[in-house]
């Protein structure tokens, strides 16, 4: 090659190319957000479903017409379903998770962050399909032992996610926890304090923006979570009265039914909606892990 | 220092990933190069040429696979590709032609938002799939009658022993509102009874999951199609009369459905031949056979849309 391009042409040439890609992946995301919207209303704005009867009501049949001709559309036991899933997955793996956090950044750091994080981080790819095997496996006959019943339920589909959603939230609270500045401990040593008083009253209290983030991205993957849901929580559309009898989450009934319906039918529509709740939340969720790191931004200001 | 080794290690992972989908692809293509290469082609069927997609029910994709790859082995120059994505996608898409041929569990009827648009498809109903009530091995009894089947699936019976079992507490498992399965089971079983809205079972979404878990769960009954039925689990006669092909044929089983592949009023002439092949006695004697169906010429009885059976001469 002889002749080299020139500065001029190859920054313009960089900046079409990235710029290009950008432009793609952001009208994608636009586009996706626009579609899932409008299929997602078109149940309430075409058919005529009534909002307040598909968030409120507990009868999910889209084949059946109720007494007063509409399809039995109530999509509360799902949405109920997601959010008592997503809340206990949480209580269980997170005393789990800040607790290995901070024994790998504190305690062990050597064998931690060379030994420990990157076993814990290969746990984040294994694909939740393998998960939902296990958990059909192992974790439903074992809650069906002791709790009684047929094992199916919130209680086994939460210990399922919260194996899932575990590594997630380690590696987050481990980078949250080693970003506090080593000046605030050696601070805190200065004084007098221990090394629990240390992590308890410095290191924890200045990480807490970080550790909430990687709660909330936690949930997140719990709550749009649907294979390894679906194995395990037995999708009765029913509100669920107990941890240990069949429920069913927003995505478990999305999966199921996704290949069933033919396009522009009712119970086609209702799905999209059904979709379209689950981005709402996904959306609320990133909102919020963006408030909770401008506060944290300035706190440390 | 701790970000690079963050990064090495993505990247390593990266390689990894994009190293095992290039042998992935080098796989595929050799494997189509080389399927090409060794077809062996009549002079008749040397004209045949193009693509055929088919779209859908998920029941009836490994025999259209099968077939499939039979047919392109005997004309090099057709490509098949065969999609799954369940009865719903397969009408959608054969509906507004995206696609050569929609695989369907039910008739076109009952999913299209306008039943009429089905008039613009043609209906090739290429075998039978009988289903039957499937049970734990800890159920006790092995036959049950119709009218206590259709109790347990409405909730009015909830223990074996109001069936004549033993005392032991019954667990519903039903498929996906909306699957092909179900639809024919409620047909045959509930016909014109609802399910009151009180009573919601357990869904499952595929027959691999309902039969591992009518094995594992004591007092558990759903229903298989007859080619998901084995020794992990239990079949029920239903008013005396056994889950079996013959009792299909004469329509003494009642619970049975066609499979069906929805082609557009004019289909073009490849899709056509396969369709054809499908219907052939090389298939209908072999693939359907093989993969627990029952070949239509077998029948004695037709059911159109609405379920109403007709006597065949």
């Amino acid at each position: 090659m002889s002749k080299v391009m020139s500065h001029r042409s190859l920054e313009r040439l960089g900046r079409g190319l990235t710029g290009s890609c950008v432009a793609i992946s952001f009208a994608l995301v636009v586009t996706l957000i626009v579609m899932v919207t409008y299929h997602g209303l078109t149940t309430f704005i075409v058919d005529g479903i009534s909002p307040v009867s598909f968030f409120c009501g507990d009868v999910w049949n889209p084949h059946e017409t109720g007494d007063n001709g509409v399809p039995l559309l109530g999509a509360l036991p799902m949405i109920v379903g997601s959010f008592a899933v997503t809340l206990l997955s949480c209580v269980f793996a997170l005393p789990f998770a800040i607790g290995s956090a901070i024994c790998i950044v504190e305690i062990i750091p050597r064998i931690g962050r060379t030994v420990i994080q990157p076993v814990i981080e290969v746990f984040v790819g294994i694909p939740s399909v393998v998960f939902g095997l296990i958990g059909l496996m192992i974790v439903v006959p074992w809650t069906a032992g002791w709790a009684g019943g047929t094992g199916y339920g919130i209680f086994s589909a939460a210990i399922v996610l919260a194996v899932m959603i575990l590594p997630t939230i380690t590696s987050l609270s481990v980078d949250a926890i080693a970003a506090v500045p080593q000046s605030y401990r050696l601070g805190s040593y200065g004084l007098g304090c221990m090394r629990w008083q240390t992590i308890w009253h410095v290191v924890l209290r200045s990480a807490l923006p970080g550790l909430l983030t990687a709660t909330i991205l936690g949930m997140a993957r719990a709550f749009g979570e649907a294979l390894a849901v679906q194995m395990v929580i037995g999708n009765a559309t029913a509100i669920p009265d107990s941890l240990f009898t069949p429920a069913s989450t927003l995505t478990s009934i999305l999966t199921m039914g996704m290949g069933n319906e033919a396009m522009g039918t009712i119970p086609n529509d209702a799905l999209w909606s059904l979709a379209l709740i689950l981005m709402g939340m996904s959306l609320v969720f990133i909102a919020i892990v963006h408030l909770v790191g401008r506060k944290g931004a300035n706190v440390h200001a | 220092m701790r970000e690079r080794s963050a990064m090495t290690r993505r990247q390593f992972l990266g390689c990894i990933g994009s190293a095992t989908a290039a042998a992935a692809l080098c796989g595929l293509t050799g494997c189509s190069a080389s399927s090409g290469g060794s077809a062996t082609s009549g002079a008749a069927s040397a004209s045949l040429s193009g693509s055929v997609t088919a779209v859908g029910s998920t029941a009836l994709q490994p025999l259209v696979e099968a077939a499939a790859e039979q047919f392109m082995n005997d004309h090099s120059s057709v490509q098949i590709t065969i999609q799954g994505g369940g009865s719903g996608q397969g009408i959608t898409q054969i509906s507004q032609h995206a696609v050569q041929i929609g695989n369907s569990d039910v008739f076109a009827e009952t999913k299209l938002s306008q039943p009429s648009d089905a008039n613009s498809l043609i209906d090739n109903r290429v075998c039978v799939v009988g289903m039957g009530p499937v049970v734990n091995k800890s159920v006790s009894i092995d036959a049950i009658s119709l009218d206590d089947l259709k109790k347990i699936f409405t909730g009015q019976v909830s223990n074996w022993k109001e069936v004549g079992g033993a005392d032991e507490a019954i667990t519903v498992i039903n498929r996906a509102s909306g699957s092909g399965t179900r639809a024919t089971f409620e047909d045959a079983v509930l016909g014109s009874t609802k399910a009151p809205d009180s009573f919601k079972p357990q869904e499952q979404d595929s027959s691999g999951t309902v039969r591992k878990m009518i094995s594992q769960t004591p007092g558990a009954i759903s229903y298989l199609a007859f080619s998901y039925f084995d020794d992990s689990i239990k079949t029920l006669k239903v008013d005396n009369v056994a889950p079996e092909s013959a009792n299909v044929e004469n329509n003494t089983w009642t619970i049975w459905a066609y499979e069906h592949m929805y082609t557009s009023n004019e289909p073009d002439e490849t899709t056509q031949a396969f369709i054809d092949y499908m219907m052939s006695d090389d298939v209908q004697q072999s693939f359907v056979t093989q993969n627990g169906y029952i070949p239509v010429s077998g029948m004695k009885v037709s059911r159109d849309a609405q379920g109403t059976v007709s006597k065949l001469s």
